[in-house]
């Protein structure tokens, strides 16, 4: 591999990461976990609820730096975040919000970015004139806007009804076609995994370590009913053959 | 407006009322007060008073307002800076205002400096915990994102503390403002030579209350004229993103 390339990855390498409780208890909420993402490849982090997705990527995104072991970031490190909630500046209208995250953005990419996302008619309102779905969109474009040479997605469309899911799931992949960025989305969701990404991660109970690292063959195409439900079903089987 | 209007009119017939009852001598009516007013104006006592109190206001009001705004953004996100000055703020704020003008004419003279200090040392504490409140009650998912974003001190505090902070803001500046011009009118009666509470310790002294209330009635106009062409239209603008209630 060239060295370009071994800039371009994301390296994990997690010891381990605990909390301690108000109780004053030490509770272990990331186990050994180690992976790498090359440049370029988007993976999908899936895991039961409260497993410690989010506590892996806070890690990453370097809001959480008590923990032992390392992670290096590719390239610049610039970072392009969606949380599980849009986290969007509600005194500062869409435009605005997107620019305060991007400020070296020209206009043309940002005309595109809000094409891209039907964000266009929406640029001046504010947040709060928004739907749910809109303000999602909103946090996706803030975090392409920034040209990220990481893109982290947390959740990024819980609690959206499926079609708009899947229509901002669709629009989140071709986003990623056009421009190919290294990205760590973390779901519950596993159809959504399979949506976007060319790989899965798998990950235990807490405390969360790697169980399973699935390869996803033709990523970000449109699959048959049956072919997904074989996916699922593979996917649930390892799962349950890890448990035991 | 009609309500407001009938308001008025109701407090201008009291007034008179007991201006009736109590005497011309302890109570002027409305028309005398008003003759007052304009023989103040005429002579351009009333402007000069008013502006010289007009300024130490505008000056103790934004030292107090700025100061009270970092102190309590510190303590509002640091514990350490809390816990020490946490007994300070308690101290200044039971300080009777009078103890605190006292002193400071005391230490440092009958001035200028020491009668603007005194003001916005009475203040400080009010706007720091307001302050503080609103520091302590921030957005920690907001932090987070705008650390994620890298987004630069400046843009933070323009556009992710200062909007969070607003309505504390405006609160520490609505009741600083009517206490401040309050306390002004004391230290100016014990030891300015000019501005509204000079005349009114005079008027004291010379059992003159229609130039009492000529003067009060003349300050208090002005501060309703900058509460609504200035206060109001600015609580309007940092608001303009909430969507309209009833």
């Amino acid at each position: 591999m060239s060295p370009a390339g071994v800039r371009d990855r994301l390296n994990v390498s997690i010891k381990q990461k605990s909390y301690r409780a108000a109780s004053g208890e030490q509770l272990l909420v990331l186990g050994e976990l180690a992976f790498s993402l090359a440049g370029g490849e988007v993976a999908a982090v899936v895991g039961p609820s409260g497993c410690g997705k989010t506590t892996l990527l806070r890690i990453i995104a370097g809001l959480d730096r008590d923990f032992e072991g390392s992670v290096t970031l590719p390239a610049h490190g610039t970072l392009g975040m969606v949380f599980q909630e849009p986290r969007l500046l509600p005194w500062r209208t869409v435009e605005q919000n997107v620019r305060l995250a991007a400020p070296q953005a020209t206009d043309a990419a940002l005309d595109t970015l809000f094409q891209a996302l039907g964000l266009t008619a929406h640029r001046e309102h504010y947040p709060g004139e928004l739907s749910l779905g809109l303000a999602r969109r909103v946090a996706l474009a803030r975090a392409f806007a920034v040209e990220p040479d990481l893109l982290l997605l947390d959740e990024p469309f819980v609690s959206l009804d499926d079609a708009l899911a899947a229509r901002l799931r669709d629009e989140l992949a071709d986003l990623v076609d056009r421009r190919p960025v290294t990205t760590l989305l973390v779901t519950h969701n596993v159809e959504e995994a399979i949506g976007l990404a060319d790989r899965l991660l798998l990950l235990s109970l807490s405390p969360a370590r790697v169980l399973g690292d699935v390869p996803v063959t033709r990523p970000r195409t449109p699959r048959t009913p049956q072919e997904l439900a074989a996916m699922r079903e593979e996917i649930a089987e390892r799962i349950n053959q890890a448990y035991l | 407006m009609g309500a407001r209007l009938i308001s008025l009119i109701l407090l201008i017939a009291a007034w008179y009322a007991g201006s009736r009852l109590a005497g011309a001598r302890l109570l002027p009516d409305p028309e005398a007060v008003a003759l007052a007013i304009v023989d103040e104006a005429r002579s351009g006592a009333l402007a000069f008073n008013l502006g010289a109190t007009l300024a130490r206001v505008a000056v103790a009001f934004t030292l107090a307002m700025a100061l009270g705004s970092v102190i309590g953004l510190v303590m509002g996100r640091s514990r350490l800076a809390d816990r020490l000055g946490d007994p300070w703020l308690i101290v200044l704020l039971n300080l009777p205002a009078l103890v605190i003008i006292v002193l400071a004419y005391v230490w440092a003279g009958l001035t200028e400096t020491a009668a603007i200090a005194a003001v916005a040392l009475n203040k400080l504490p009010i706007a720091t915990v307001t302050v503080r409140e609103g520091a302590r009650s921030l957005d920690r998912a907001l932090d987070d994102m705008a650390e994620v974003f890298r987004m630069g001190a400046w843009t933070r505090m323009r556009h992710v503390v200062l909007p969070q902070l607003a309505p504390y803001l405006a609160a520490a500046a609505r009741s600083g403002l009517s206490l401040v011009w309050k306390i002004v009118l004391i230290v100016e009666l014990l030891g300015r030579p000019n501005g509204v509470g000079f005349e009114i310790g005079v008027a004291f002294q010379l059992f003159d209350v229609t130039r009492i209330l000529a003067y009060a009635l003349a300050f208090v106009a002005v501060m309703l004229v900058i509460e609504t062409f200035l206060v109001q239209p600015l609580e309007r603008h940092v608001s303009r993103w909430r969507p309209r209630s009833a």
